[in-house]
C-alpha cells in the first residue's frame, strides 16, 4: 500500500470507529434504561459487577443471590439487559481493534514510517485508544462492567475533538523528535494517562455514589445503585493509580529529562509542559499520601484524583493553547506540535 | 488506636459495606492496622492549643505538626500550586525575550508580578521556602521510620488475636482432622511467603489441642516506601547541586567560525547562582559546515530534516599554541549532542547569514561580513539588520528587512517558496543617520533603533527598496552610498551547559522508581490460623489483613483455606460466619 492509502484507511478507521464507539454507548444506554426498572437485586450480579468477588470463598454469591427478595423481572427485560450488555461489549471491542488499525496506518502513512506520535491528532487518537484497551484488559479482573458507558462517552468525545479540532496532515517528525526516547518517553506518557483516566473515571463515580449514600435516598434502581460499594470503588481507583504512578513518574521524571538532554542540551528546563507534568506528578504523589491520611481518606483522595486527570489532560492539550514559550518544539521555528490558538 | 481510625470524616472505611453488590468480605479491607510503625505520630496531637504547651512541648509539637503525614500532603499541593504560575508567566531563565514582551504588554501588572517574583518562580523565596520545609518534613519523616523499620524487621510477627471472627476478613470451617494437624499443615504451607510465628514451637505443633499460627509477608513495602523517600531526598540535593554549580549558554555562530569556552563568547548565559567562571573547561571548537537535507518532491516538500554541523575541536585551548591538546572531529547533530569533559554541546538552531558589503559615498567599507538574519516562520523567510557605522557623526548607514532563501514572485507578490537557499534575494529598507552606537547603552544586534535615522526615499519621493540578489550591488540614493550581496553563509545556534553531578539525580530518580514499585506493589499482610477442638470436631478459622489498604482479601482467603485441605478428604466447606 501507498502511504496515502495507508493515510486514508487510517482515517476511514477512525471514522469507523467513531460510529462503533456510537453504537456501543447506545446499546450501553439501553442496558442501563432497561435496569432502571429493575431492582438491584433481583438480577443476576454478573451483568453489573462481573467477577471482582472471583475466588471468593463460594458462600458469598449464594448468600447474596438467596436474599433477594425482590420480585424477578420479566424475562423479556432480562433478555434485554443481557443482550445489549453483550452487544456493547462487543462493540467496544470492534471500535477498539478499528481504534488500533487507525493508530497503526497512521504510522505506516509517513515517510519514514513512525510511531503515530507527531502531532496533537496523533497523540489523542493514540491516548484514547490506550483508554479503551486499558478498560477492555481490566474488565474482568476488576469488574469493571459498570464503567462501560462511561468509557465509551469519553473516547467517543475524545475521538471528536481529534478529528474536528486537532487533525493535521502526516508529515515526518521534526529532527528533535526523532530518538528512540520518543517511543519510550512518550508511550509511557500515554500508557500513564490512560491509566489516570481509568482511575479518574472510577473517583468520580466513587463521589457520586458517595453522595447518593449521604442522601440516605439509597435507590434500589438505576446506575448509581448498581456501582461496585466505595470502598470497592476506592480499591479499584487505588489499583489503577499505583499502576499508572510509577508509569508516569518513568515517564515524566526519567525518560523524558534523558530525551530532553539529548535534545535541548538542559533536562530540566522548568518548560510549562515539563511544569504541568510535574504539577501532575506531584498531585498524584498527593493522592496517594491522602489515602494513608486520617481525614483525607476516600472523598478527598478521589477529588484529588480528579484534580490530578484535570491537569493531566490540561497539560495534554490546554497547555498548547496558552503558553507561548514551550519548547516542545524544534528550535528553527517550526513548531513540532502544529496546533496553535491562533 | 491510632488518630487515624478515630477521625469521623473517615470516609469508607468505618461505614458499613452498603448496597447489594457488596460482597461481605469486601468492605473494611482499607481498615489500617493498630501499629504505631506504620502511621506517622502527628495526627495524635493536632486538637491540642499551643497555648497550653511549655516552649519544650511547642518545639516538639511543631516538630510533629511539621512531620505529620497530613503537612507532608499540604507540602505537596502547595508544591504543585506555587509551581503553577511559572507554566502560565513567562519565566525569565526560560525564554527571556518573551518575558520582556509580556513585560511591555502589562505596565501595571508587572511591578507586583516582578515583587512576588511572577518572573523567576522556581528562584523565588517563596518556592525556596515550600521546597526547604517539604525536605526537613521528608527527613524529619523518614528518619524515625528507618528506625521503627529497622527495629520491626527482625521480631517475630505478632500472636493470632483471640477472636479472629471479629475480624472483617474470616473464614471458618469444621474439620474431622486434629487440630495440630491442621495447623502444621498451615505452617508449611504459610513458611513459603511468610514470616511465621506459631503457639506452639514446631515439634510441639503437631499435637496441639488449641494453637494458632501467624504468617507475615510483604515487610519490603514499607523499605521500598523508605528507598523512595531518600531517593526523593537524593534527588533534591542532586538538582540543587546541578542548577547551583551550572550553567547554560547560548551562542549563534556562522559557518566557519570558531568558539572558545569564555564568558565573553556567549550570546546569552544563565548560570546557577554558584557557578565560578574560573572552573569552565578551555575547549575550543570551529564549526566547518552546515547540511541540511530538504525534501525536493512529494507533499512534504520544503521540509528541513537531518541536520549535520561537522566540527573539529580541541579540550584544551589555553595558554601557549603547543601546549594545546590535538584537534578532533566530531558530527555534530539534533539529538547527539557533543560531549568535552564535563561540558556539551547541543545543535538545537539554524538559519542564513546574508554575506553583505555597504560603502559609503566616497567608496570607504563602513561594513562587510556575514549577518545573521533570523528565522520567521518554517519556511526560514527571515530578519535581519544591518548597522554600519559611518566615519562622521550622522552618516550611520542602517538597513532592515526580509531575507528569502528562494524568493519568488507570484501575482507580483514576492514570496518565499522553500528553506533551501535556491534563489537567495535580499528586501531592506535603507536608512541614514545616527544609529546611537556610541552612548553606551547596549543595542540588540537584531534591532535597529530609529530615533536618529531618516528612511532614504528615490528621488521622486516614493518608497526605495534594497531588492538585491547574489553577487549584485545597488547604489543607494542621495549619494548616500552603496551595497552589495556578495553570497549566503549558513549559521548554527548552539546551546553550551553543564550540569555537575548529574547522575546523582539520575541514580536518585531510578532508585525511586525502584523503591516506588516495591512500595506500591508488595502487599504487607498477615494470615491468621487458628484450630480448637470443638463438639463434632476441629473448628478451624482464618482470618487477613491487608495493611496497604489495596488488596481484596477474599482470594487470599479461599487459597489458604484450600491449602488447608487435606487431599480430597471429605472436609466441609468454608462458610461465612459474618
Ligand atoms: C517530595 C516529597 C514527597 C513525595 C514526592 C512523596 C511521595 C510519596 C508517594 C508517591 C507515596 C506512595 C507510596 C505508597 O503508597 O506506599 C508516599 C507514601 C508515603 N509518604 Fe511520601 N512523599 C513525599 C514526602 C513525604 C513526607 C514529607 C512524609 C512525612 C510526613 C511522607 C510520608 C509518607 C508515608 C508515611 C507514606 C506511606 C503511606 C502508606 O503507608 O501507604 N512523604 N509518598
Amino acid at each position: 500500500m501507498t502511504d496515502l492509502q495507508w493515510e486514508h484507511l487510517s482515517n476511514q478507521a477512525i471514522g469507523a470507529a467513531g460510529v462503533v464507539y456510537f453504537l456501543a454507548l447506545l446499546a450501553h444506554l439501553i442496558e442501563w434504561s432497561a435496569l432502571r426498572t429493575v431492582p438491584v437485586a433481583a438480577v443476576a450480579r454478573t451483568v453489573v459487577r462481573a467477577p471482582a468477588t472471583a475466588g471468593a470463598p463460594p458462600a458469598q454469591d449464594g448468600t447474596v443471590t438467596a436474599s433477594s427478595a425482590a420480585a424477578p423481572p420479566q424475562e423479556s427485560t432480562r433478555f434485554r439487559i443481557e443482550m445489549f450488555g453483550r452487544l456493547a461489549l462487543m462493540l467496544t471491542v470492534i471500535a477498539c481493534a478499528a481504534h488500533l488499525v487507525a493508530v497503526v496506518s497512521r504510522g505506516l502513512a509517513a515517510d519514514p514510517n513512525r510511531v503515530p506520535w507527531g502531532n496533537m491528532y496523533e497523540f489523542t487518537i493514540t491516548g484514547s485508544f490506550v483508554v479503551t484497551a486499558g478498560y477492555l484488559l481490566l474488565r474482568k479482573r476488576y469488574g469493571l462492567a459498570w464503567m462501560g458507558p462511561i468509557v465509551t462517552a469519553i473516547v467517543l468525545v475524545l475521538l471528536m475533538v481529534a478529528v474536528l479540532w486537532l487533525y493535521s496532515p502526516i508529515e515526518p517528525l521534526t529532527e528533535a523528535l526523532n530518538s528512540p526516547w520518543l517511543v519510550i518517553h512518550v508511550m509511557s506518557a500515554m500508557v500513564a494517562t490512560g491509566a489516570f483516566t481509568l482511575g479518574g473515571i472510577t473517583s468520580a463515580l466513587y463521589l457520586v455514589r458517595a453522595r447518593a449514600e449521604k442522601r440516605e435516598t439509597e435507590a434500589d434502581h438505576g446506575y448509581v445503585a448498581r456501582l461496585p460499594s466505595l470502598a470497592t470503588l476506592d480499591r479499584v481507583s487505588y489499583r489503577i493509580h499505583a499502576f499508572g504512578f510509577p508509569v508516569w513518574t518513568f515517564a515524566v521524571l526519567i525518560s523524558g529529562p534523558i530525551w530532553a538532554h539529548q535534545a535541548w542540551s538542559s533536562y530540566w528546563n522548568w518548560d510549562p509542559k515539563e511544569v504541568c507534568a510535574f504539577i501532575t506528578w506531584v498531585v498524584y504523589a498527593a493522592y496517594l499520601h491522602a489515602r494513608a491520611t486520617a481525614g483525607w481518606r476516600g472523598r478527598n483522595a478521589a477529588i484529588l484524583a480528579l484534580i490530578g486527570v484535570a491537569t493531566l489532560w490540561f497539560n495534554f492539550i490546554g497547555i498548547n493553547y496558552f503558553s507561548t514559550t514551550s519548547q516542545h518544539s524544534y528550535a528553527s521555528g517550526a513548531p513540532a506540535v502544529s496546533l496553535r490558538a491562533h | 488506636m491510632t488518630g487515624s481510625t478515630n477521625d469521623p470524616t473517615d470516609g469508607p472505611t468505618t461505614r458499613p459495606a452498603t448496597g447489594p453488590t457488596t460482597g461481605p468480605t469486601t468492605g473494611t479491607v482499607t481498615e489500617q492496622p493498630e501499629d504505631a510503625a506504620w502511621k506517622p505520630s502527628g495526627d495524635r496531637d493536632h486538637h491540642r492549643r499551643a497555648g497550653e504547651l511549655t516552649a519544650r512541648e511547642f518545639l516538639r509539637w511543631t516538630w510533629r505538626q511539621l512531620t505529620s503525614m497530613r503537612t507532608a500532603l499540604v507540602l505537596l499541593l502547595l508544591l504543585a500550586l506555587g509551581a503553577i504560575p511559572g507554566s502560565v508567566i513567562p519565566q525569565e531563565g526560560v525564554d527571556a525575550l518573551k518575558t520582556q514582551d509580556w513585560k511591555t504588554a502589562h505596565p501595571h501588572l508587572t511591578p507586583i508580578y516582578d515583587r512576588l517574583s511572577l518572573f523567576s518562580v522556581y528562584h523565588s523565596p517563596w518556592f525556596a521556602a515550600i521546597y526547604l520545609l517539604l525536605m526537613i518534613s521528608l527527613v524529619g519523616c523518614i528518619v524515625p521510620r528507618l528506625l521503627v523499620y529497622w527495629r520491626g524487621y527482625r521480631q517475630q510477627p505478632p500472636p493470632a488475636p483471640r477472636n479472629l471472627t471479629r475480624l472483617p476478613d474470616h473464614a471458618s470451617y469444621t474439620t474431622s482432622e486434629e487440630p495440630g494437624v491442621v495447623l502444621e499443615r498451615a505452617a508449611r504451607h504459610l513458611t513459603r511467603r511468610h514470616r511465621l510465628a506459631t503457639s506452639a514451637p514446631a515439634s510441639e505443633l503437631g499435637s496441639a489441642e488449641d494453637g494458632w499460627v501467624s504468617g507475615e509477608r510483604g515487610q519490603l513495602r514499607e523499605a521500598g516506601n523508605l528507598l523512595f523517600h531518600l531517593s526523593v531526598l537524593v534527588v533534591l540535593v542532586g538538582f540543587g547541586i546541578g542548577s547551583l554549580f551550572g550553567y547554560k549558554g547560548g551562542v549563534i555562530l556562522v559557518v566557519g567560525n570558531g568558539f572558545s569556552n569564555s564568558l565573553t563568547q556567549y550570546d546569552d548565559f544563565d548560570p546557577g547562582s554558584l557557578f565560578d567562571a574560573a572552573k569552565m573547561e578551555p575547549f575550543c571548537f570551529t564549526v566547518h559546515d552546515f547540511k541540511v537535507d530538504w525534501i525536493q518532491s512529494g507533499p512534504r516538500q520544503g521540509m528541513a530534516r537531518g541536520f549535520q554541523a561537522p566540527l573539529t575541536y580541541r579540550t584544551s585551548c589555553s595558554g601557549d599554541r603547543s601546549t594545546w591538546s590535538p584537534e578532533r572531529s566530531y558530527n555534530l547533530r539534533v539529538n547527539h549532542p557533543l560531549t568535552i569533559g564535563g561540558t556539551q554541546i547541543f545543535l538545537i538552531g539554524h538559519g542564513y547569514a546574508p554575506v553583505i558589503t555597504v560603502r559609503d559615498g566616497q567608496g570607504h567599507k563602513l561594513y562587510d561580513g556575514p549577518t545573521v538574519f533570523l528565522p520567521e516562520s518554517s519556511n526560514f523567510e527571515s530578519f535581519g539588520v544591518v548597522k554600519a557605522s559611518g566615519l562622521k557623526v550622522g552618516q550611520d548607514i542602517g538597513l532592515e528587512g526580509l531575507f528569502y532563501p528562494t524568493f519568488a514572485l507570484i501575482d507580483g507578490d514576492p514570496v518565499n517558496v522553500m528553506g533551501d537557499d535556491k534563489n537567495p534575494t535580499l528586501s531592506l529598507l535603507a536608512y541614514v543617520g545616527d544609529l546611537g552606537l556610541n552612548t553606551g547603552v547596549p543595542q540588540s544586534v537584531y534591532e535597529m533603533d530609529k530615533a536618529g535615522m531618516r528612511e532614504l526615499k528615490k528621488p521622486d519621493g516614493k518608497m526605495f527598496r534594497v531588492d538585491l540578489q547574489r553577487h549584485e550591488t545597488i547604489q543607494l540614493p542621495d549619494g548616500a552610498g552603496s551595497v552589495t550581496f556578495h553570497g549566503v553563509k549558513h549559521w548554527t545556534r548552539l546551546q553550551i551547559s553543564r550540569t555537575p553531578d548529574v547522575w546523582l539525580t539520575l541514580l536518585g530518580v531510578v532508585l525511586a522508581l525502584i523503591g516506588l514499585l516495591g512500595s506500591l506493589f508488595i502487599r504487607p499482610r498477615r494470615v491468621w490460623v487458628r484450630a480448637r477442638r470443638s463438639d463434632g470436631g476441629t473448628l478451624v478459622e482464618v482470618a487477613a489483613l491487608d495493611r496497604s489498604g489495596g488488596g481484596d482479601l477474599a482470594p487470599v482467603l479461599s487459597t489458604v483455606v484450600d491449602s488447608l485441605r487435606p487431599g480430597d478428604d471429605a472436609a466441609e466447606r468454608p462458610k461465612e460466619l459474618a
